[in-house]
């Protein structure tokens, strides 16, 4: 079976936008770095799909990259949220409304 | 295996090895390693760095601009001299950190190991001529500062910092890489250089995905410099961070950012110049306007500063927004003009808030001028710098900003920014006003150790010297951008 290439980029775009928009909506940190998580594989399937119809390596081997990059983010972003439970016993980021203005 | 030339990457070697040696040399001194052994180490990666640009720009200006690693990195005046802006700036944010660290409420040499990585980091932006490595570059930098600015524990303001930091700097993150992966589709390649032949030799017939991938690269640089409407992080951020911290990321991120935004934009993307210049204008005009207007009705200096910086970058936008030989130049001399005067100016600002550094009200400040004259003195003269009044560098720095964009037929747009500058005159000359107001109020003397009086002193001297004779500067951000490989 033959897929087009265009429904894998569909699929990543799709996923993306999932990404972006619990991020932007929801409210707990671990949540978000999930979110966060799936843009950047969004990211990734976008490279190898490309990659694959252009015949050109350059695209996997920037995969590579990405997730080495994904995991040292969601790596120091788990150091923070640990941190800030510590203090505060929670992980929602409603609560962390120390600054305004 | 590429070629490699070794020239162009000893600046990031330099600050990426020392950064290691200062991990290892912690883990292996009895008692940790003293803060002014640290500072010594990282001074001298800071000056080393330095140096070698020197030595760079004499290799450039005998062997012209070249590219190494597979065409990745970039060795040109541009890279050269924002190299060399990026050394003096971390040598002065290094020594302010010095002072700080000294007071014990953060100990350990993590501030020098961090700031030395991300440094590294923005190096790599400011030579990366491939959406991946300046991705790389960007992640370096970031993934450092978020740590940097989770570093006091004392104060919960510092953490709830650094995850909103966090968030939205890898959210803009994810967003620039997705934005590259779509110019990959586009173009098919990921290098800025082979990117702008290929669109200047091809015409797409469905120009589409390079102009999703193009805004996607923008949206991610506009949250990167903290652009209206991107900026909603920044002023917590800049608040919640510890001061010193907050100077060093004000320096060293929109030096590195801007860089790679001009390259990948202006470079990479010049053909589509007509595409992306009104989102710019857009970009420029709230960005001054906001940036200022919001400084207005701050009551913390942290956070004025915050938005004074988004009015900053403001201007620097519109330099890139020119897309000239000259608008490149400005870009540049305005970011040589920026960053040390930001860095003194954070310098001051941790002074007077010191120890706790928790008393950043704008009140603390009345009266600063009548008690320690030379302190307040020279917190004006770095204010006013900012405001951009003549006998500056901030002077020129507008000036030249300016200048290109009208030149490249920006009319209304300089008169919009120029609006702006004087709306963020009001709260420049607010805070000047309040340094010599009568009244003042029973306050301690603020102490002002070495190291800080060092880079404040360093600071006003740029700037009046540089403000007085601004030859040398402009001539050497002119003479970067002939170099500037397309």
């Amino acid at each position: 079976m033959n897929v087009p290439a265009a429904w894998y980029l569909v699929l990543a775009a799709v996923l993306f936008g999932v990404g972006a928009y619990g991020l932007l909506t929801r409210r707990s940190a671990l949540i978000m770095f999930m979110c966060l998580e799936l843009m950047l594989n969004a990211v990734n399937l976008t490279f190898v799909t490309f990659s694959r119809t252009m015949s050109d390596i350059a695209g996997q081997v920037t995969v590579f990259f990405v997730m080495v990059v994904a995991a040292a983010e969601v790596t120091v972003g788990l150091g923070i949220v640990v941190a800030i439970f510590r203090r505060r016993s929670t992980t929602s980021v409603d609560e962390l409304s120390e600054m305004k203005g | 295996m590429p070629s490699i030339n070794y020239l162009a990457i000893l600046p990031v070697a330099i600050l990426l090895g020392t950064s290691v040696l200062l991990l290892i040399l912690t883990a292996l001194v009895r008692g940790g390693l003293a803060t002014k052994v640290s500072t010594s180490i990282s001074v001298l990666a800071g000056l080393a760095t330095l140096v070698v640009s020197f030595v760079q720009w004499s290799y450039v200006a005998g062997h012209g601009a070249t590219t190494t690693i597979d065409h990745a990195v970039a060795l040109d005046g541009f890279s050269v001299v924002a190299t060399g802006t990026l050394a003096v700036a971390l040598v002065m944010a290094t020594l302010v950190a010095h002072d700080w660290l000294a007071h014990g409420s953060v100990v350990g040499t993590q501030f020098h190991v961090l700031a030395l990585a991300a440094s590294a980091g923005a190096l790599v932006m400011v030579q990366a001529n491939d959406l991946i490595v300046v991705f790389l570059g960007l992640e370096i930098l970031s993934i450092g500062l978020y740590v940097l600015a989770a570093l006091d524990r004392h104060r919960s303001a510092s953490s709830e910092a650094a995850l909103k930091y966090f968030l939205l700097g890898s959210f803009a993150s994810a967003i620039f890489i997705y934005g590259a992966a779509l110019t990959y589709g586009a173009t098919g390649t990921t290098n800025i250089s082979a990117i702008s032949y290929f669109l200047a030799g091809n015409v797409l017939l469905h120009p589409g995905l390079l102009w999703a991938g193009g805004a996607l690269l923008l949206v991610g640089f506009a949250f990167k410099v903290a652009a209206v409407p991107f900026h909603l992080w920044s002023p917590d951020v800049y608040e919640g961070a510890p001061t010193p911290v907050t100077g060093y990321m004000a320096s060293i991120v929109k030096i590195g950012a801007f860089a790679a935004f001009l390259r990948v934009i202006v470079s990479g993307l010049g053909t589509q110049m007509d595409t992306w210049r009104p989102i710019l204008w857009v970009l420029v005009a709230l960005t001054t306007v906001l940036g200022a207007s919001m400084a207005l009705i701050q009551r913390n200096a942290k956070r004025m500063l915050a938005y004074s910086s988004i009015n900053h970058a403001g201007y620097i936008i519109l330099g890139v927004w020119a897309a000239t030989t000259r608008g490149n130049a400005a870009t540049l001399f305005y970011l040589m003009a920026y960053a040390p005067v930001v860095v003194a100016t954070f310098a001051v600002v941790t002074l007077v808030g010191a120890p706790a550094d928790e008393a950043h009200s704008i009140d603390r400040y009345r009266g600063l001028g009548r008690r320690q004259p030379l302190l307040g003195a020279a917190l004006a003269v770095l204010l006013l710098s900012q405001l951009g009044v003549p006998l500056t560098t901030g002077f020129y720095a507008k000036f030249a900003v300016l200048a290109a964009a009208v030149d490249a037929g920006g009319g209304a747009i300089a008169l919009i920014s120029l609006i702006a500058a004087a709306i963020a005159a009001f709260f420049y000359l607010r805070w000047v006003l309040a340094l010599y107001a009568e009244e003042p109020v029973e306050l301690d003397r603020v102490a002002v150790p070495r190291a800080s009086a060092l880079v404040i002193v360093l600071g006003v001297a740029l700037t009046l010297v540089f403000g007085v004779w601004p030859g040398p500067l402009a001539s050497l951000a002119n003479h970067a951008t002939l170099l500037f490989t397309p």
